[in-house]
């Protein structure tokens, strides 16, 4: 078996004193769809800034192809083959729909101010915009500003713009939030389709149901504790993780896991 | 016809301020309440220079290298704060500045450089020269908007931290967008020193930071042709009629404020909307 793309062990990331991770690791094998899931507030979203650098985690390393990532600034770690579409979208409202993939699929010009001032042809890149809104299935949004996409474009336009920085390991942070059900099912169809085509991913999700759907495995977090990794099938199945979201010791905590599903 | 020429460089002095301050407030986002400072670092090496010998000409390369030194600092200690901190903090360089010349006997102190010497050419080459630089310094402005560097410019202004998720090394390209414009801000400086013969602490003032602001406002936040126009207006507004001289504090804040209130993205965007209502009401309608 090949070595992991991605090696996360024993991250802890604490903010004062409150402890938001606590001694997680997980791997994802390239190739896989990883399904990263737990209650409101078990650290999810902490886990993955963790990784993409946005926090420092107080200990523990992060191993992407071999390569530490620990102590490198978020824009490193993204030119190193890391993607993040993240859970409020924030599309560029200067430019339209297909710059925007286009801004992203241009990383070769942007490297540094001096290249980046010595070149100013697109048409590259927005070719390269275009296959991604193709690929997730926006194409005719294209040339229409930002400001005017309902959330379900702009989530793919999230998606578009991370591929074409054409990542080893694409993040995708809550994806289906805040879609109508027929959306969320399509665009989770969309992202196991990407997957196929050999694009490894990571899918903070609280949609259950898509996650069963297209996940090949799943961590899941509670309390900053990871609790099971496992195929999804038997992580359902698993009672800590039951109790996670069903089985809150107080109604309190069994509100929030409630909530987060619509969240 | 002397009066003209004065008028002009006047103008054309004004003209490369506001766009070097229009590189990075308007194309990269960056606030800035002390630029009066980058003028007065290139007009006090220029000035002091030329007073030591050194040909006029060769003072511009050194005024923009200082003045763009400094700008890189100033940048330095600014990359980790944003908006309205950053607005407070360049004011502090702004005022920095000045309580530091003040106390230099070698730069005059108080009484300033008085006696700078001239310029080595006609008045009117003095003009041509510097509405030559004016040409050149839009031309640049222009490409670096056409430019890759234009587009991560205006993905930063508008936010820094998905530019980073998108893998940009936001920083670097703040301190460029801070290295070139307080350059040519100290190219602006040497010409200022040289075409008035005098300055002092109270030229790169407060007052003179927050003009050039007015004009990159009023001109339309990051265009080229809206600055130029408004500095080119605005500089020359004192001259003209004696009573704005007396308030030029109240209507350049006047102006300031009607601006951002009724047309925050300026008079480039007044007329742009004037022109294709549809097109430009989805970019300005901004939260």
């Amino acid at each position: 078996m090949t070595a992991p793309l991605l090696e996360v062990a024993g991250v802890t990331v604490r903010f004062g004193g409150l402890t938001a991770i606590d001694n997680v690791s997980f791997n994802v094998e390239a190739g896989e769809l990883l399904g990263l899931i737990g209650p409101n507030g078990a650290g999810k979203t902490t886990m993955l800034r963790s990784i993409t650098g946005v926090v420092r985690a107080t200990a523990g390393k992060v191993t992407l192809r071999g390569e530490s990532l620990d102590g490198l600034p978020i824009h490193q770690r993204i030119r190193r083959g890391l993607a993040l579409s993240q859970q409020l979208v924030k599309p560029f409202r200067d430019f339209s729909v297909i710059e925007n993939v286009a801004l992203a699929a241009g990383s070769a010009k942007t490297r540094s101010p001096l290249i980046a001032l010595l070149h100013v042809a697109q048409k590259a890149e927005l070719a390269v915009g275009r296959e991604m809104l193709e690929r997730v299935g926006i194409a005719a949004h294209a040339q229409q500003g930002t400001a005017i996409q309902p959330l379900g474009i702009l989530k793919r336009l999230e998606m578009a713009r991370a591929l074409a920085l054409r990542p080893q390991l694409l993040l995708l942070d809550e994806p289906l939030a805040g879609l109508n059900s027929n959306e969320a099912s399509a665009l989770a169809t969309t992202i196991a389709d990407i997957n196929r085509q050999g694009v490894t991913i990571v899918l903070i999700e609280h949609n259950l149901g898509e996650v069963m759907r297209i996940c090949q495995r799943l961590v899941v977090l509670d309390n900053g504790r990871k609790i099971a990794d496992e195929a999804p099938r038997t992580a359902m199945n698993d009672p800590a993780v039951r109790a996670a979201y069903l089985g809150g010791d107080t109604l309190a905590d069994r509100v929030a896991a409630e909530g987060g599903r619509d969240a | 016809m002397e009066y003209e020429i004065s008028l002009l460089t006047t103008m054309g002095i004004s003209v490369l301020f506001a766009l070097s301050l229009n590189l990075i407030t308007g194309f990269c986002g960056q606030i800035s309440l002390g630029h009066a400072a980058f003028l007065g670092i290139g007009a006090y090496v220029s000035a002091m220079l030329t007073k030591a010998g050194v040909p006029f000409l060769a003072t511009l390369p050194l005024a923009m290298l200082v003045a763009g030194f400094f700008g890189v600092i100033v940048g330095l200690a600014s990359l980790r704060v944003r908006a309205d901190f950053l607005a407070i903090t360049t004011m502090g360089a702004g005022f920095l500045f000045i309580g530091i010349v003040r106390q230099q006997d070698a730069l005059g102190g108080e009484l300033g450089i008085s006696g700078i010497p001239d310029p080595g050419m006609s008045k009117l080459a003095f003009m041509l020269l510097t509405v030559a630089l004016c040409v050149v310094v839009a031309g640049l402005c222009l490409y670096i908007r056409k430019a890759w560097m234009g587009r991560v410019f205006k993905g930063i202004a508008e936010d820094e931290d998905t530019m980073r998720v998108l893998g940009i090394d936001v920083p670097r390209y703040k301190l460029t967008a801070f290295a070139l414009g307080t350059a040519l801000a100290g190219m602006a400086g040497a010409l200022y020193a040289h075409h008035l013969k005098f300055i002092g602490p109270d030229s790169f003032g407060f007052i003179e930071s927050v003009t050039v602001l007015s004009m990159v406002v009023v001109g339309g936040i990051g265009s080229v042709t809206g600055v130029i126009v408004a500095a080119a207006l605005l500089s020359v507004l004192p001259a003209w009629f004696q009573f704005i001289g007396d308030y030029k504090l109240l209507v350049y804040g006047g102006l300031l404020f009607l601006m951002m209130r009724f047309s925050p993205d300026g008079m480039a965007g007044f007329v742009a909307r004037r022109l294709r209502p549809a097109a430009a009401t989805g970019k300005a309608q901004r939260p």
